[in-house]
Order: structure tokens, then C-alpha cells, then sequence
């Protein structure tokens, strides 16, 4: 009695707050009611026996995907009153479709019933004595492994494509050239200094290193156009001083 | 094996899925919206398998609903991605304004 009482509060609030996520004026409430929906719905998973898929939904969507969307939305400034332009225009087919299309899934649902022989024709049944996490883990590596193993791929796929979709090379972001620092000399940036006799700070010392001037080192590497600025980037600290 | 009738799952599920159609008829402009309305849909699949996975006693179906899961959010990154991109590229997400291969 108690689970059918929640199963009617959660249902409501997951189909309101749908509602609200695709008729929200403001894309950030979009994706706050986006989260509620999924709590909901995680919470109808409960209440169908599938507590690690609930968990697995509030982990992944809740603490994955919606953040995204959340990032995405705030990131992008974009005028969404403009986008709701159309709105009203855009309302009457839509509810004409979503309203053919639910009495289409109605008539379905209304129609329809299990075989007979539904039960003896079970995959992998229920086992009442193990936990769902168990009993899915049990499962999940035996028979459906080589799912597992695509669903990993799937992921991986789309992390590269995500990386590779939106990394930049930005003109302005600074790199390390290695080959450039590996192959420094003393003399592209030291220059040697003569002095007189016993001037310097010891006994037959005939000079010391000083950084050379600015002007001296860009005409040593006047083709070489990538470091020698005034950016300092790291390993190329000249030290000139100012 | 379940408390609450298979039905009660299957309708809400359809309320669902028409909920999110509707968003794409409704936001037909915004892709943000686009791409939250078909994480809807995909919520919908997501519990008809969970549904039928309880009520029929079976747990391969709740399998098949952690691929879906598995999809969708791959789904969302790589179409957050491209949103993005667009956005650097265009300066806005308008879904009209794709029409860069004249498709």
C-alpha cells in the first residue's frame, strides 16, 4: 500500500518535473528539474527491485552528465530569450504529435498482455537470495562480458572524441619546446667577458658568464621564432635584468 | 514479484517518452534543450527495461539498461562537445543556423 502511495509521488513529480525541464523559460532551471527528474526516476527504480541501477543513475546522471549540461549551459553565453522565439508557433504540432503518439502508446499498453510461457522463457532469473548488486555483477561478467567490455569502449570512444572535439591550440598558450631546451648552449645565451688581470673575483681568472644582451641573442636567432621573447617561458629565463 | 503493476511503469514511461518528443518540438531552436529531451527519452527506455526486468523476473533486462545508460551519457558528452565547438565557432547554437553543409 505504502509503495504504491510512493510509486504515485514519485511518478507525479517525475513527469512534472519533466514537463517543467522542456517548457522551462531559463535553460539553468531546465537542468535543476533535469536532476529532480532523475531522482525520481531513480527512486521508481527502487521501487522496481533495481537499487544499483538507481544508484548507478543518481551517480552517473546526477553527479555526471547534469553537472555537464550545467558547465555547458553557464559556459555559453548565448541569448536564450532569443531562442525561445517560436515557441508558441512550435506549441501546436508539438502537442498534436505528443498527443497522437501517446494515444498510439495508450491503445499499445491498453492491448496488450505477456505470453503465457513469458515466465519459462527467462534469460537469467531473479535470484531472491543474492543482493541485485551481486546477482547483476554475477551476470554482468559472465554472460554479458563482452557487452561490459563494449560499453567500456563506447566510453573510451567518447572521451577521445570529446577531447579531440574541443582542445585548442590557442596562438596565445605558451608550449615548452624540449628539442629547444635540450639543445641550449652556453654560449646561445652566456656570453664571455674579458677583463684585466686579477679584476675578477680570483686568482687567474680571466672573466666570468654574464647573461648576453637582448639585442645580441635575437640576431644569434633572429630565424628562430619560437621562444626567445620576453615571456620567459619556462627553461628559457634569460635574466636580463628587467 | 512487483508491488506496483507492470502498466502503472509502462504509462509513465509513455508520459515520458511524449514529454520529451514534445521538447523537441517545442525547443526547436535551442540544442541544449534538444539534447535534455532526449535524456528523457532515454530515462523512458531506461525504465520500460527496468519495469519488464521486474516484472518479468529477469535480470538480463536490467543489463540491457545499464547500455542505455552507458550510451546516453556518452551521448551527452560527445553532444556537449559539439555544442561547444559550434558555439567557438558561430557564436551562436542555433539549430537553424547549421547549415554549413547544406544538407
Amino acid at each position: 500500500m505504502i509503495t504504491t502511495i510512493l510509486f504515485y509521488l514519485f511518478a507525479t513529480v517525475l513527469v512534472a518535473s519533466a514537463a517543467t525541464v522542456v517548457t522551462a523559460r531559463n535553460p539553468v532551471h531546465s537542468v535543476l528539474f533535469l536532476i529532480l527528474a532523475f531522482f525520481n526516476a531513480a527512486a521508481l527504480f527502487l521501487i522496481a527491485g533495481a537499487e544499483f541501477l538507481a544508484m548507478t543513475l543518481v551517480i552517473v546522471y546526477v553527479g555526471a552528465v547534469a553537472v555537464l549540461f550545467l558547465f555547458v549551459v553557464m559556459m555559453l553565453d548565448v541569448d536564450f530569450i532569443q531562442l525561445r522565439s517560436g515557441f508558441q508557433r512550435y506549441m501546436p504540432v508539438g502537442a498534436l504529435v505528443g498527443a497522437v503518439l501517446f494515444m498510439e502508446l495508450l491503445t499499445v499498453i491498453g492491448g496488450w498482455k505477456l505470453a503465457p510461457q513469458a515466465g519459462q522463457l527467462r534469460f537469467a532469473p531473479i535470484d531472491t537470495k543474492i543482493s541485485n548488486t551481486e546477482a547483476l555483477g554475477r551476470l554482468l561478467y559472465t554472460d554479458y562480458v563482452f557487452l561490459f567490455q563494449s560499453a567500456g569502449l563506447v566510453l573510451l570512444v567518447a572521451m577521445i572524441g570529446a577531447i579531440v572535439l574541443t582542445l585548442r591550440d590557442r596562438k596565445t598558450s605558451r608550449h615548452q619546446n624540449i628539442r629547444q631546451q635540450t639543445e641550449r648552449k652556453v654560449a646561445d645565451t652566456l656570453q664571455m667577458v674579458s677583463m684585466s688581470l686579477n679584476a675578477g673575483t680570483g686568482e687567474g681568472d680571466s672573466g666570468f658568464y654574464r647573461p648576453k644582451p637582448a639585442d645580441l641573442i635575437s640576431e644569434d636567432h633572429g630565424h628562430d621564432d619560437h621562444g626567445h621573447d620576453d615571456h620567459g617561458h619556462g627553461g628559457h629565463d634569460h635574466g636580463h635584468g628587467h | 514479484m512487483m508491488t506496483v503493476g507492470l502498466g502503472h511503469y509502462l504509462v509513465v514511461s509513455a508520459i515520458l517518452l511524449v514529454l520529451g518528443i514534445f521538447g523537441i518540438f517545442l525547443n526547436r531552436k535551442n540544442v541544449i534543450v534538444i539534447l535534455m529531451a532526449i535524456e528523457l527519452i532515454l530515462l523512458s527506455v531506461n525504465l520500460n527495461f527496468v519495469a519488464f526486468s521486474a516484472a518479468l523476473g529477469d535480470l538480463a533486462g536490467q543489463v540491457m539498461a545499464m547500455l542505455v545508460l552507458t550510451v546516453a551519457a556518452a551521448e551527452a558528452a560527445i553532444g556537449l562537445a559539439i555544442v561547444v565547438i559550434y558555439f567557438r565557432n558561430r557564436g551562436s547554437i542555433q539549430v537553424e543556423d547549421v547549415n554549413l553543409m547544406k544538407g
